[in-house]
Parts: structure tokens; sequence; C-alpha cells
């Protein structure tokens, strides 16, 4: 089937990944909010102990995550418009998303900016512990996928 | 003076003062579709919807029960503001209000309407950088300096504040969204970096009011107030995500050989 399938996904190769990354993080950032601040009630909006840049780092964060959600679903209605749709691709791009955005609340905004933790009046170290290796494993899937699409671009440009 | 405001309403005067401009916008808009559908083209009645929504939103917040409750809640005093900055003024924006003048006025007229947007005053106010600065800074001032005490007991100073809060929500929200005939046009790509920004600006100052509850405000009503503030906003905020990426997405259509980046 596909040549002409196929030269529209390698022609935007790199637009299927930036819109799984973006989508990953929006995705991400939405599970947060929705079970562990509302449905679980883990998570607090403000403890006592969130420092200033804590405060600023979640505000960017919580904004951008917004406007990669939404933008990043226009970007892949655009693909399909374009008939450029790389599934296994962008997939990938979200792991990866996904994962990156999950390590960096994990480690810099839960442990270094103290925003908020995991949970309280618990051992909070397997959580941390749990939270950090899923979020590392989600990223390395991640990547496996995006490399192993990468090799397609080389064996189509061949 | 702690603990509860002393004046716990809003004088009449002060809001039938406020609430004026809003009948006379609603009146005014009604007049021009009724002129545009005598002279042959009629406006679409979804349009009229969302204005008469946008005013009544915007007027609730500054007339009637809500204004007179939220003088002494800070809860309700935030509700009324998402009303009269965010989704009043998104409701009118997309009640496309030039538009419509432009087809019930006489040529001269328009041509005059016309001659106003291409100015500089509105050039200078249709950068989404300064509508979002003036938007912005000035509800940190209000939230982070004793003017939102001052504006409790001196009148002139509640009106000018809400005027000011209506109005830079309304001239933020046609600096990010197109959908008024508008001279001075941006790109996508900086109207969404402003407005990301503005949000996260908006959601720091939420978390600090959290943090640190105005004087005068109960601790308990100031966690709410901020939460209200932040989760409101996202609300707002996320529409008017949707209708820029939606014209962004139309834009960039694979026909007219527009690239998206």
């Amino acid at each position: 089937m596909g040549v002409h399938k196929d030269e529209a996904k390698q022609k935007y190769a790199r637009r299927n990944l930036w819109s799984g990354v973006l989508f990953g993080l929006g995705l991400v950032a939405f599970i947060d909010e929705f079970v562990f601040h509302q449905l679980l009630g883990w998570h607090h909006f403000y403890d006592r102990s969130t420092t200033r840049v804590g405060i600023i780092s979640d505000g960017f964060f919580h904004a951008f995550s917004w406007f990669a959600t939404v933008g990043s679903l226009f970007i892949v209605s655009d693909l399909r418009r374009r008939k450029a749709w790389w599934y296994k691709r962008w997939q990938g791009g979200v792991l990866v998303g996904a994962g990156t955005f999950n390590l960096y609340d994990g480690l810099v905004q839960h442990k270094l900016m103290r925003i908020h933790q995991i949970r309280y009046n618990v051992d909070i170290l397997p959580y941390d512990l749990v939270w950090n290796i899923i979020a590392a494993v989600l990223l390395f899937i991640g990547i496996l996928i995006v490399s192993s699409t990468r090799k397609e671009i080389f064996k189509g440009a061949d | 003076m702690h603990g509860s405001h002393t004046h716990s309403e809003v004088p009449l005067a002060v809001e039938i003062l406020l609430a004026t401009p809003f009948l006379l916008m609603l009146m005014g808009y009604f007049a021009a579709a009724w002129v545009s559908a005598r002279i042959g083209r009629s406006w679409p009645l979804s349009r009229m919807l969302l204005w008469t929504a946008g005013i009544l939103v915007s007027a609730a917040a500054v007339a009637g029960p809500l204004a007179d409750l939220a003088h002494a809640d800070f809860r309700l005093h935030m509700a009324g503001h998402l009303l009269l900055g965010m989704l009043g003024p998104l409701l009118l924006v997309l009640g496309a209000p030039v538009t419509l003048l432009l087809r019930a006025f006489p040529v001269t007229r328009a041509r005059q309407l016309t001659r106003l947007l291409r100015s500089r005053p509105l050039g200078f106010l249709s950068n989404p950088a300064i509508t979002a600065t003036l938007n912005i800074g000035g509800l940190w001032l209000l939230y982070t300096t004793n003017l939102f005490q001052l504006m409790h007991t001196n009148m002139l100073l509640y009106v000018l504040v809400h005027v000011h809060v209506f109005l830079a929500g309304y001239f933020f929200t046609v600096s990010i969204i197109y959908i008024d005939p508008i001279p001075h046009r941006r790109s996508y790509l900086y109207r969404a970096i402003v407005l990301i920004l503005s949000l996260a600006a908006h959601g720091i100052l939420s978390k600090t009011i959290y943090a640190t509850p105005l004087s005068g405000v109960p601790a308990a009503q100031a966690e709410t107030g901020g939460m209200i503030m932040y989760y409101g906003g996202d609300a707002v905020e996320v529409m008017v995500m949707i209708i820029l990426c939606y014209h962004w997405y139309r834009a960039a259509r694979p026909s007219s050989d527009a690239a998206v980046a």
C-alpha cells in the first residue's frame, strides 16, 4: 500500500514525535490533578512547606500542560488531515513526555521545591520510589519506541 | 476592621452606576441587530445569546445579590471576579460586537469605526503582552497590596477597580482570540505564549492568595477563594485555548500551504 502514506509520515516525523510528547505531558498533568488531587485527595493544593519557587514552577507547568493537551490534539487532527499520523511514533512521544514530566514532578517539584508530597501521614519513601520508578520506566519504553521508529525513517531514506 | 468588613453592602447608587453601561450595551447590541436585519442581513441568534449571557454574567458581579454578598465574603468576591474579568468578557467577545456595528452602521460611520480600530492606541491595546500586563498587573496590585481593603471603604476605588477588571479582561480576550476584525494582528505562536504566561501568573497569584491571606480576610475564605480563582481561571482559559488552537488549525490548512510551525 502506502508508499505515499509512508512519505507523508516521514515528512512529518518530527511533528508526530512532538505532538506525542506534548500530549504525554498534558496527560500526566491531568491524571495528577484528577486522580491524586481530586479523587484520592492525597496531593495538596499547597502545604505550608511549599517554597516560593515551587509555587512559580507549579504555575508555569500547570498553564503549559493545559495548552500542551489542547494544542497536541489539534496537531493530531492536522496530521490526520495530511494523512501523516504515525501512531507508533506518536505513542513513543506520549511515553517520553509522560515519563519526563513525572520524573520532574517526582524529583524536582515534590522533593526539591516541596510543592506537596505524594501522600501525607505515611512513610513517604515507598511512594516516592514507586512514583519515580514508574516515571523512569515510561521514559525508557518511550525512548525505545521512538528510536525504533527512527530506524524506519532511515530505512525509508535508503 | 479585622475578621469581617464593616461595610457589608454596596450602596444602591454604586450598583446602578456600574450596571447602567451593561444595560446600554445590551440595548445597543439589539438595536444594531435590528438595523442589520432591516437592511437585509440578519444577525445570528447564537451571537445574540452569547452577548446576552455575557452581559448577564458581567452585570451579576457588580449589581444584585452576588455583588452585595461578595462585599463581605471573599469566596464570592472571587467568584464575581471570574465572572466580571474572565467569563463575561469571553462571552461578550464571542458576541462579535464590532462585526455587528460594521454591518449596522451607515458607510461613513463604519469607516470612522475602522479608522478607530486602526489607530495607534487600539494597536497598543491589541498587543497581548500589554493587555496581559494590564490584566494580571491590576490583579496583582489588588491582591498583594492594601488596595483590596481600601476598595471596601472608598466607593470611588471600588468603582475604578471593577471597571478596570472588566475592561482589562475584555481587551485581553480580544487580543488573544480574533472573533472581530482586528487590524493589528499578531502571530498565533506569540498569542499562545502570552496566554500560557498569563495563565501561569494567574495560577501563581491564586496560590499566593491561598498562602498569604489578605488582611481582613479569614484564612478559610482566602484558601477557598484562591482555589476558586485557580480552577475557575483554568476553566475559562482552556476555552480560550481551544478557540485559539482551532483558529490556528483552520489557518494551517494544507490546501492553503501555510505551515503550522
